[in-house]
């Protein structure tokens, strides 16, 4: 049997001590009315046949396609040294470091994953990550309700739709009030949040850059909620976020990010990675793992999981939250991605997307009846309106080896011509000019 | 050991030489940041040493015997890295199946969904699956929220789960963040006890959160019981099934009456912890919950093409971006395609017996506090080393000296100076006796020379940490403390 090492003797040997005679008489206590009705699950294959099985499937995928899609979730280059470092049995097989000593490798790089993106992001601390971007605004959502005891939210509709619906989901048990105030042709609506803010607000929840791409400064809005005792919540692209104004020098309270961009692939979904972020003054309500400096009693430098008060396993029910596991692998494999780049190699990966989406924005606006829907800085992602409907366009396109964009219209009444238009390092100019001219023919 | 920061020498370069213009260019300065960010510059032999040697100061399953109580450590098989690297899985973007008529782009990922869903079904007797939830408690919360959904759909009015005090601290925690309030109940002779459940039992009950077998490790023999009490009250049995490892092809939790139930893939069906997640917790329905499934959930039409499908009104809605961590429940689909059922029933039995053997090798050397039969795992208590100062935590660390990643240890919190064993199928009948002889070393060193045993380790980069300074201190960055 695959995975099961022991000989028939070695059985016997086992059984012997034990004091039984066969395997079954230890389920004893499984009963015949508690046994399966049928276990109808097919015969095992060889590892070769599964392999074989599962070409199969994954050939059934088509990512020969162009893509230009991002929505939140980007294919950004990722160095060969990320999956040759990460795959390491030492990280790959270890479990939640609960033996510090045992677990220096995983603690530690879970300190510098802390460190890097607390630095990213212009923060003061950093859990060791959550499952998701989606779940960390929900949490940092929860952190915020229970340091203000507000229930009150203020939330920005050029927030990442995917995410509006997961808070949706996540608090409707929890009597919370939302508040959604609409976009601006896609630009955030900073004076419509400001006005909807009261003393009764514990939390503002906005994107940069935006749903549509566009990128904005939120300092004031920040300092705005501040007077009302409300927290400002931020969502970012950590990429993008090597360049642009940081949600510290804005004065968030509680900084997040997808952290897929940074070195996981797409793989439909999932594993990502959830940054979360928050001033010093919040870290107590933070959830999930910690990790601090320490040291041993020799005075070596060492690392531990830390703050502990706050978890499951210890406060039960009285949790700050009920995750038990972090993304840790998701975790070390952005920072090892992170170093492999270095602060330049980010940098330039960023600039060089943006660079690549301005080309796109240009040919794009450049066929007839083809505007910018959203006018305004942006960075490498963009909102188009064409002339017809995107979804049409979309389809036509694919069928042709080009995935355009997205459809604004999936989750925006009213925009069903809008197209979200996504660029890495890795588009070409060659595409670009490839996409502009199908457009062209689609649009004809 | 340094860290990537102090190791990072400004102006040296990583791996990327494309660059674009500044970004000045396009975007106005007051929106940019300033100052430098002060992320590592390496090269990449200097990101490739470090990171070497900072996993040589790791334990895993890979070097060493890890039989850490409820976690089920077993050996993850090396092909499912194989398949989850497959360019046609990972190359995938997520919002691909939601543009019209692009379904036909992802029919390979959709039917690895289709297919893990249906095999789940048969090994745990459910009705339907959602693949979506990221992590056991993320499950968890999931399935409280469907029992949430539940009742009042069905107009219920119901405010309490109750948990034993056996129970994992996330399933009293799941709970309380869906807005229930907890019941704790005590256990008797370590099982659930049916007496001590019809004193709590009201039809203010919404359901019940239990592990089978428990955190003991022995298995609730009065489960058919509990299920009549529980029904009586339309009250729902949620299976945590972080012990699933003990029961498959012997007990289908669909079949004795659980209407919900997650799983630890990165448990029972051997995708890899990874330092602590990514997991994948799936969540299974009997028919009447399965109206409130997470959407989207995919479905197979006639012709043998699959779909995602959006409609359902009753649904929960969405706990996920999109359908849950696919890289890792691929794996599961792969080794469970590997083991096959006569393979799965196998890990079972012998993930059983090898719990039994040692527990049956240490009896007389340690407090065994439930001495029966038991399932996949077991519990000891040091008790008789506590009494010479030699405490669970003393013992874990002197194992860490010998090679063994530690036990589970002061869980569950109803055992005294408890020690959580839990071998898996996956470990040879040399690699449980050197361990066995190494714990019967240690108890033999506590009569000897306790204080040698509270020194440990002494063999690892680093001895015992001091956690006091590091929650005092909070030091949690570079950035942070001095």
């Amino acid at each position: 049997m695959p995975y099961v090492p022991h000989t028939p003797d070695e059985v016997r040997e086992m059984l012997a001590t034990i004091g039984v005679g066969s395997i079954e008489d230890l389920f004893a206590e499984i009963t015949e009315e508690m046994r399966p009705q049928s276990f109808d699950v097919p015969e095992g294959l060889s590892e070769m046949e599964v392999l074989s099985k599962l070409e199969g499937m994954a050939a059934k995928n088509a990512t020969d396609r162009s893509s230009f899609l991002g929505a939140g979730f980007y294919d950004h280059y990722i160095p060969a040294a990320v999956d040759a470092l990460t795959m390491r049995g030492e990280f790959y097989t270890a479990y939640t470091p609960y033996q510090p000593e045992a677990s220096q490798g995983t603690l530690q790089a879970i300190f510098e994953y802390q460190t890097a993106v607390t630095r990213l992001l212009d923060m003061d601390c950093s859990n060791a990550s959550v499952y998701d971007g989606g779940t960390a605004l929900y949490e940092a959502l929860m952190m915020a309700v229970r340091q203000t005891k507000r229930r009150k939210v203020v939330v920005s509709e050029a927030l990442n739709p995917i995410y509006r619906v997961m808070l949706d989901s996540y608090t409707s048990n929890l009597h919370l009030e939302f508040v959604t105030v609409p976009h601006k042709k896609g630009k955030t609506d900073i004076e419509g949040i400001k006005a909807a803010i009261d003393d009764k607000t514990a939390a503002l929840i906005v994107q940069n850059p935006n749903f549509f791409g566009s990128i904005n400064d939120f300092t004031e809005l920040f300092t705005a909620a501040r007077e009302k005792k409300a927290l400002s919540i931020m969502s970012c692209y950590p990429v993008l976020q090597t360049l642009l104004k940081t949600p510290g020098q804005m004065g968030a309270d509680i900084a997040v990010a997808e952290g897929q961009s940074l070195g996981l692939p797409l793989s439909f979904g999932g594993p990502y990675l959830g940054i979360m972020t928050c001033t010093k003054k919040m870290v107590r309500q933070m959830p999930g793992r910690i990790v601090g400096r320490t040291e041993d009693t020799e005075g070596r430098t060492g690392y531990v999981l830390t703050l502990q008060a706050r978890e499951q396993h210890i406060r039960r029910q009285k949790a700050t939250s009920n995750i038990c596991s972090n993304q840790s692998l998701c975790a070390l494999r952005a920072l090892v991605h992170i170093c492999s780049l270095g602060e330049m190699g980010l940098k330039r990966a960023a600039r060089l997307s943006i660079e690549r989406a301005h080309l796109c924005a240009e040919k794009l606006t450049a066929i007839d009846g083809v505007e910018m829907l959203t006018n305004g800085p942006f960075g490498n992602e963009f909102a188009v309106a064409l002339p017809k409907n995107a979804y049409e366009v979309i389809t036509k396109l694919t069928e042709r080896g080009y995935v355009p964009g997205f459809p604004l219209g999936r989750y925006y009444e009213g925009l069903e011509n809008g197209l979200l238009v996504a660029c890495t390092e890795k588009t070409s100019e060659e595409q670009i000019g490839i996409l502009a001219e199908m457009m062209k023919g689609a649009l004809r | 050991m340094k860290t990537i920061f102090e190791k990072s020498v400004a102006g040296r370069e990583g791996c990327w030489p494309c660059d674009g213009l500044a970004a000045e260019a396009y975007i106005p300065k007051e929106l940019l940041r300033e100052e430098e960010i002060g992320l590592p510059s390496a090269g990449e032999l200097d990101v490739v040493r470090h990171f070497t040697k900072l996993s040589q100061r790791n334990f895993g399953v890979d070097g060493n015997f890890y039989p850490l109580g409820s976690c089920t450590m077993k050996y993850n098989p090396k092909f499912t890295e194989v398949v989850a690297a497959m360019p046609g899985f990972t190359r995938l973007h997520p919002v691909l199946p939601q543009l019209k008529g692009a379904g036909h782009l992802c029919q390979g990922a959709l039917e690895v969904m289709y297919e893990t869903e249906r095999l789940l079904c048969e090994i745990t007797g459910m009705h339907s699956y959602t693949l979506h939830p990221m992590a056991g408690a993320h499950g968890e919360l999931t399935g409280v929220m469907l029992m949430a959904a539940y009742h009042k759909d069905k107009g219920n009015e119901k405010t309490k789960i109750i948990v034993p005090d056996s129970a994992h601290g996330t399933n009293p925690a799941s709970a309380a963040i869906a807005g229930y309030e907890v019941i704790s109940i005590e256990s008797r002779d370590g099982i659930i006890d049916p007496e001590a459940l019809r004193e709590v039992l009201d039809d203010k009950v919404a359901g019940m959160m239990m592990t089978c077998p428990n955190t003991l490790g022995l298995f609730e023999k009065n489960l058919p019981e509990i299920v009549r009490m529980l029904r009586e009250v339309d009250a729902l049995l949620y299976y945590d099934g972080a012990n699933l490892n003990a029961v498959m092809g012997k007990m289908r939790v669909g079949d004795v009456g659980f209407d919900i139930v997650h799983l630890n893939l990165h448990k029972t069906f051997a995708t890899p912890h990874g330092g602590g997640g990514p997991g994948s917790g799936p969540v299974g329905v009997s028919e009447r919950v399965a109206p409130y499934l997470p959407i989207s959930r995919v479905q197979k039409l006639e012709d043998g093409q699959f779909f995602l499908d959006y409609d359902y009104p009753k649904s929960i809605g969405y706990v996920a971006p999109f359908y849950g961590n696919f890289g890792v429940y691929l794996k599961a689909y792969a080794y469970i395609l590997r083991l096959g059922g006569t393979g799965l029933t196998r890990a079972t039995e012998n993930a059983v017996l090898a719990a039994n053997y040692m527990r049956k090798r240490l009896e007389k050397h340690f407090e065994i506090p439930y001495n029966r039969t038991c399932m996949h795992e077991f519990v000891a208590g040091a008790v008789h080393q506590a009494e010479k100062g030699v405490r669970a935590l003393d013992i874990a660390k002197a194992l860490l000296d010998k090679g063994h990643h530690a036990p589970t240890i002061y869980f569950p919190l109803i055992v005294k100076e408890c020690i959580m064993v839990e071998p898996t199928e996956t470990e040879n009948k040399a690699t449980l006796d050197h361990f066995v002889d190494d714990l019967i070393a240690i108890a033999e060193l506590t009569e000897a020379d306790p204080e040698a045993v509270q020194k440990a380790p002494v063999t690892l980069p680093v001895t015992r940490l001091d956690e006091t300074l590091a929650a005092r201190g909070m030091v949690l960055t570079e950035d942070m403390g001095s």
